[in-house]
């Protein structure tokens, strides 16, 4: 097995705090490490995961909080990959640990964000695909949350109601996470009541972007034994898979799908694959999971990634959803953290925080929304362009 | 004032030379392996299985697919999405349509006045030429999606 430890997780809470990424980072490292029992200067390596909102601060993320936690000469990486940037940070750190090049790695990220819609870069840039969706059509995400879900009701009769009972679940999951943005019980009622932003989607279907950092201590099975972690939380498989041509199904941010014309798409969707990809290289099938954290940029969306993680068959999201079976309590809770639904989108961090959840989840520490006898989890999440990021951990 | 009309993004459509119903939105085929783009794509096939030795030739794409999903814009999108501050928001409706023969989904504003009450998945759009806004010099043009007229499906 290519395990790796997991020594430590920390993150700094979510919501709107009005100041720099890096003193988010900064705070969920220092939280990270002390979890684990370790020095910055025990740190080998440290893989920060960039934001693009922030300047070039955010795009050499790793240094940036090298500096900020103190120059000691530890190896540096900086990775971007959109949502996913998390999991390619916590790939590198692992690849880097899986072949001797440092004992220990430090992974970070973190955003500070804008209010309302995401935006492109500034500029003219007609070359720049995530720029022309918003000058040719206005496109924001919640559109393309919002296609997927009106397709899920046309396709397998979903209903707005069904959408609504995810954000109930998650909101009731969050409520009990100090580290939540949003840390209030919701109702059905309260999201049909909510503005439609993007039909079908109300305002309360779609997640927020929030402020927030996450952090994980990470280090080889050899190091953890000799530091007396007989038992850490492992980190089994990280997925970072690309699609395979053509790509059939829309996505952020394209304009059109690849032409299935000359070439017949893959036997699975490129989300599909994504999961997939994580549990050949576990050894372990859904069949094996006691939860999952799952990338809920919308209500709907959730509902399609039971299908994606092989919860269930294409279409029966909504029944695993209504019996109970992903909320606390069911048989496969799913995002028990409370997922975006309570969190907001803090791109960078987000990946590393659902690592975060795990982590507390598989070590029995996670209180009033601890698993019971909590053994394996997958979370699962996709970047725009086209980066995959899944990661399983078992204890 | 005279403004000059200007397609939003030069080649993706045919421009005003061509009749109203002739228009098109404008791919690329590899003459190799048969790939479709769009956007067109004009350097590269993009086909990992491309035998390769190929040119990418222009064609124009179906004008007329099936509804994949649809929705709308109920506030306003920020820059470079151009509109008016001073003006109140008009939610816009957004249609991905799926071309059979290009065995490819395409998205597209619906043309003005179009709603999501009038759209169902699977329902028959057709392309045509719109605004999508002016400025002082110019009117950009670009693809609207329109519903298939009742008496021309019966």
């Amino acid at each position: 097995m290519n395990d790796i430890a997991v020594l430590g997780a920390g993150m700094h809470p979510w919501g709107k705090w009005g100041r720099s990424f890096v003193s988010y980072g900064t705070a969920a490292a220092r939280a990270a490490l002390a979890d684990a029992g370790l020095e910055w200067s025990d740190v080998g390596s440290i893989v920060g995961a960039d934001t693009m909102r922030c300047g070039y601060p955010g795009y050499v993320a790793g240094a940036t909080f090298a500096q900020a936690l103190g120059w000691q000469g530890a190896r540096v990486t900086s990775v971007y990959a959109a949502c996913a940037s998390g999991a390619q940070a916590i790939g590198t750190a692992r690849a880097q640990i899986l072949a001797g090049l440092a004992d220990v790695v430090l992974v970070v990220g973190a955003d500070a964000t804008p209010k309302g819609f995401f935006a492109p870069a500034g500029g003219e840039r007609p070359d720049d695909p995530d720029w022309l969706r918003f000058r040719v059509l206005g496109a924001t995400n919640p559109a393309y949350f919002a296609l997927y879900a009106r397709r899920r009701m046309a396709l397998y009769g979903d209903t707005a109601e069904d959408f609504a009972l995810v954000k109930v679940k998650n909101a009731k999951a969050g409520a009990l996470n100090p580290l939540a943005r949003y840390r209030k019980p919701v109702t059905a009622e309260e999201v049909e009541a909510s503005a439609v932003v993007a039909d079908p989607l109300r305002l309360l279907d779609i997640c927020a972007t929030s402020d927030g950092g996450a952090a994980l201590v990470l280090s080889s099975m050899e190091f953890a034994r000799r530091h007396g972690h007989a038992d850490p939380v492992r980190v089994r498989a990280v997925s970072t898979v690309s699609p395979t041509y053509p790509k059939a199904v829309l996505d952020l941010p394209d304009i059109a799908t690849d032409s299935a014309a000359a070439v017949g798409p893959a036997a699975r969707t490129f989300r599909a694959s994504i999961a997939r990809a994580a549990y050949e290289e576990a050894g372990i099938g859904p069949d094996d999971l006691s939860l999952a954290e799952v990338y809920d940029l919308s209500t709907a969306l959730e509902l399609e990634w039971y299908e994606d993680i092989g919860l269930c068959a294409a279409g029966e999201g909504t029944k695993l959803l209504r019996d109970g079976t992903t909320a606390l309590g069911g048989r496969l809770p799913v995002n028990t953290s409370g997922g975006l639904a309570s969190f907001g989108e803090a791109v960078p961090a987000q990946a590393i925080a659902q690592v975060c959840e795990l982590t507390w989840q598989l070590r029995g520490t996670a209180g009033g929304r601890q698993v019971p006898g909590a053994r394996v989890g997958i979370t699962a999440n996709q970047g725009l362009f086209g980066h995959g990021s899944a990661v399983v951990a078992v204890r | 004032m005279t403004r000059t009309r200007r397609p939003v993004v030069a080649g993706w459509f045919t421009d005003d030379t061509v009749p109203e119903a002739e228009f098109r939105l404008l791919g690329t085929r590899c003459t190799a392996c048969a790939s479709v783009f769009f956007p067109r794509e004009d350097d590269w096939c993009r086909n990992p299985g491309c035998p390769g030795g190929g040119t990418l030739a222009e064609v124009p794409l179906s004008p007329r697919g099936r509804v994949w999903s649809y929705t709308d814009g109920r506030y306003r999108p920020p820059a470079p999405y151009v509109s008016d501050p001073d003006v109140p928001w008009e939610p816009y409706t957004l249609v991905a349509v799926e071309l059979a023969a290009e065995a490819m989904v395409v998205l597209g504003q619906a043309a003005p006045g179009v709603t999501t009450d009038e759209l169902a998945v699977g329902a028959e759009v057709e392309v045509v030429p719109g605004v999508l806004n002016e400025d002082d010099r110019h009117t950009w043009t670009t693809w609207h999606w329109r519903p298939v007229a009742r008496e021309e499906r019966s």
